[in-house]
């Protein structure tokens, strides 16, 4: 699936997008292993609570399960207007 | 019901005499603009603004429908702009047109609330100390609930 990243956790990990082989069930499944592959993925996901998900640009929820998602998108709470 | 999402600069007046021509059946047209803050001491250089392209026209087409379902719409209009932008200039503007005013003003204040939390725009400041992204507030986050 492709995983997206916007805002400064795009600027910790380093890459706007890309994509990624998993076998995650959910969300926090995909964010575990993420933060397991690398220093920069643990300290963007470092507080969970301040991060939103969307699913295929649909906001959704960090238990949310991935089965059919093709993009994954994680960023800080929305400061638009 | 109209939504841009553009880098390119707007003319609020412009786009507000454009809206209020085209309407036909409305008796009150309330816009708002957003402009660029400058830091509290000045000295903000720019700000840059970061979207979600496909979720941000998505998601702001999504709060103009709530909105058209809850009030008596006959019109709306969103403009969010994107990339680096000077102070005072306009970021963002909503119009709504109804046959009365109450429903354009519930309507736009309901628009800038969602989009101040719902679509996916994120801002960063840039000044004399460096660049930083501006938090989400909770008192934007607490202003969905009276809706």
């Amino acid at each position: 699936m492709d995983v997206l990243y916007f805002a400064w956790v795009r600027e910790r990990i380093g890459l706007p997008r890309e994509r990624v082989q998993t076998e995650a069930e959910t969300v926090a499944d995909l964010v575990a292993e993420l933060c397991a592959r690398e220093e920069r993925y643990a300290a963007a996901f470092a507080d969970p609570a301040a991060l939103r998900v969307a699913l295929d640009q649909e906001l959704a929820d960090f238990d949310a399960p991935l089965k059919g998602v093709r993009e994954v998108a994680f960023f800080p709470p929305m400061t638009g207007g | 019901m109209q939504v841009r999402v553009q880098a390119e600069p707007f003319d609020t007046g412009a786009e507000t005499g454009a809206f209020v021509a085209r309407q036909s059946g409305a008796g009150a047209v309330v816009t708002f603009t957003g402009i660029v803050r400058d830091l509290p001491g000045g000295g903000l250089s720019r700000m840059e603004i970061e979207h979600y392209p496909g979720m941000t026209e998505r998601a702001i087409g999504e709060i103009v429908d709530q909105a058209a379902a809850r009030w008596a719409l006959s019109d709306a209009l969103v403009i969010h702009r994107f990339g680096p932008l000077r102070p005072a200039e306009p970021i963002m503007m909503v119009a709504t047109a109804a046959p009365h005013r109450a429903d354009a003003f519930m309507a736009a204040d309901f628009l800038m609330d969602y989009l101040k939390s719902r679509a996916p725009f994120w801002k960063k400041e840039i000044g004399p100390d460096g660049a930083e992204w501006v938090a989400a507030k909770d008192s934007d986050e607490n202003a969905l609930n009276r809706w």
